[in-house]
């Protein structure tokens, strides 16, 4: 028998679960928010470890969408459970019942204006990740100015307590390291240095790529978290931080600051939890059966998760938990009958 | 001048804008292997002579990255190119020869 399995959110998870739930002979409903598929991943330019191209990758996730329904402007209005069946009504007026829900809603930016000492949407020259992705694949951004002197800071709005995420994003090390590495590219006389706590190297050739920052690029690397930033005469930022390893406050005078925006657990968590009952955890994220071994199940029969909406991922584990996800409906499925 | 009965503290703070870095990028052209430096500390803590005296390899790497060269270079004089730090080196940074270069390049 054919079973609907409804998929909350176009991103990277939910393409990728779609596909899998299809080849397991199942009905995916795919509804994303957004007017395009392909969630954070599609405003990206390249990808780290080794500058992947990011229009390649939605390329392969879009390729062979056959079968599989999807809405774009999308947002859910209400899910009832109705015995064995979720009944999910669209904004678009649509509503479907599903056998089973995917939970794809991937993660918010944190938003950088929070962190106001760093002056985003303040000063001129303070931009985020995003802005410089943007940049990347369009060439506008009326902030950037043949830069000579650019700062990265790390950890902005991860391993914050303060700002209300104390995890780490664990991707932004490896895009600041890829970004600094781009800016040298485009700008090969300007002084580049990143501002860490902890460079988080963990991944297959993320070392390769920090040393790469290092050696090849000549990014320079500070040890501390910026403190404050603020504008001289001139309009260029005077940045503050402490050298923790030389022990001693520095100040920089810079044209560009990037911000390195982490991820936010999705704003819209707490009310699609509401109405299924599935649980989220202290830190904002959806809280699976357990962290090891049931990592893509919730806690309500027939609802499970992929992607970031269980805590921050790079797109090799998201998808890779996109595919176990299909695989775990497709074994609920079976149980069942 | 009036003696007001106290003065002023210098600030402690590093004005990387005030930084000359001719003479390290002079260094790294010679030894770009200068920069790949991590701060690990493992050339500190095998140090012969740095138990002894304040010889901190990893001190001097970084000073001479942030233009306090004159804070850090007196340490070399203790070095006395045993290399322990070269085995330990994670990096495998020739931290031998690059002593001798930044002697010569900072003339000391």
């Amino acid at each position: 028998m054919k079973r609907n399995v409804l998929i909350i959110g176009g991103g990277p998870a939910g393409m990728e679960a779609a596909r899998r739930i299809r080849d397991y002979g199942h009905t995916p409903i795919l509804i994303e928010k957004e007017s395009r598929l392909g969630g954070h991943l599609a405003k990206w330019h390249k990808l780290f470890p080794e500058g992947e191209s990011t229009e390649e990758l939605l390329t392969s996730l879009t390729a062979d969408m056959e079968g599989i329904n999807y809405f774009t402007d999308t947002n859910i209005v209400s899910i009832n459970k109705l015995k064995n069946l979720y009944v999910a009504i669209f904004s678009n007026g649509i509503s479907v019942q599903a056998d089973a829900i995917l939970f794809a809603t991937g993660f918010s930016m944190f938003p950088a204006e929070k962190k106001e000492e760093y002056g985003y949407g303040i000063y001129n020259h303070v931009i985020t990740n995003a802005d410089l992705e943007h940049f990347f694949n369009t060439g506008k951004d009326p902030r950037i100015k043949e830069p000579k002197v650019i700062g990265f800071v790390h950890c902005v709005g991860s391993r914050d307590e303060k700002a209300g995420n104390r995890q780490c994003s664990k991707v932004c090390c490896a895009t600041a390291l890829k970004q600094a590495c781009e800016m040298k590219e485009l700008y090969p006389d300007a002084t580049i240095y990143c501002f860490y706590m902890d460079l988080r190297m963990f991944g297959r050739k993320y070392e390769d790529l920090y040393l790469n920052a290092q050696r090849k690029y000549g990014i320079l690397f500070v040890r501390g978290r910026v403190s404050e930033v603020s504008e001289d005469i001139d309009g260029r930022l005077v940045v503050k931080a402490e050298d923790t390893l030389v022990g001693k406050p520095i100040r920089i005078t810079m044209d560009l600051l990037v911000l390195m925006a982490g991820m936010s657990p999705c704003v819209e968590n707490p009310k699609i939890a509401s109405m299924t009952g599935v649980h989220i955890g202290e830190d904002g994220f959806f809280m699976p059966r357990d962290l090891l071994y049931r990592s893509v199940e919730s806690h309500s029969k027939g609802i499970f998760f992929a992607g970031a909406a269980t805590g921050p991922k790079t797109i090799p584990e998201t998808l890779n938990e996109a595919r176990a996800a299909a695989m775990a409906i497709d074994h609920y499925f079976k149980q069942k009958a | 001048m009036i003696d007001f009965g106290y003065s002023l503290t210098p600030s402690s703070t590093i004005e990387i804008d005030d930084a000359d870095m001719s003479l390290f990028d002079e260094l790294c052209a010679v030894e770009p292997d200068a920069i790949k430096c991590m701060s690990c500390g493992s050339c500190a803590a095998s140090c012969t002579a740095g138990v002894f005296t304040d010889l901190n390899l990893r001190k001097v790497l970084l000073g001479l990255q942030r233009g306090c060269e004159e804070d850090v270079l007196p340490q070399l004089k203790s070095c006395m190119l045993c290399g322990k730090c070269h085995i330990v080196c994670p990096r495998g940074i020739n931290t031998r020869h690059l002593i001798l270069s930044i002697c010569k390049i900072y003339n000391i």
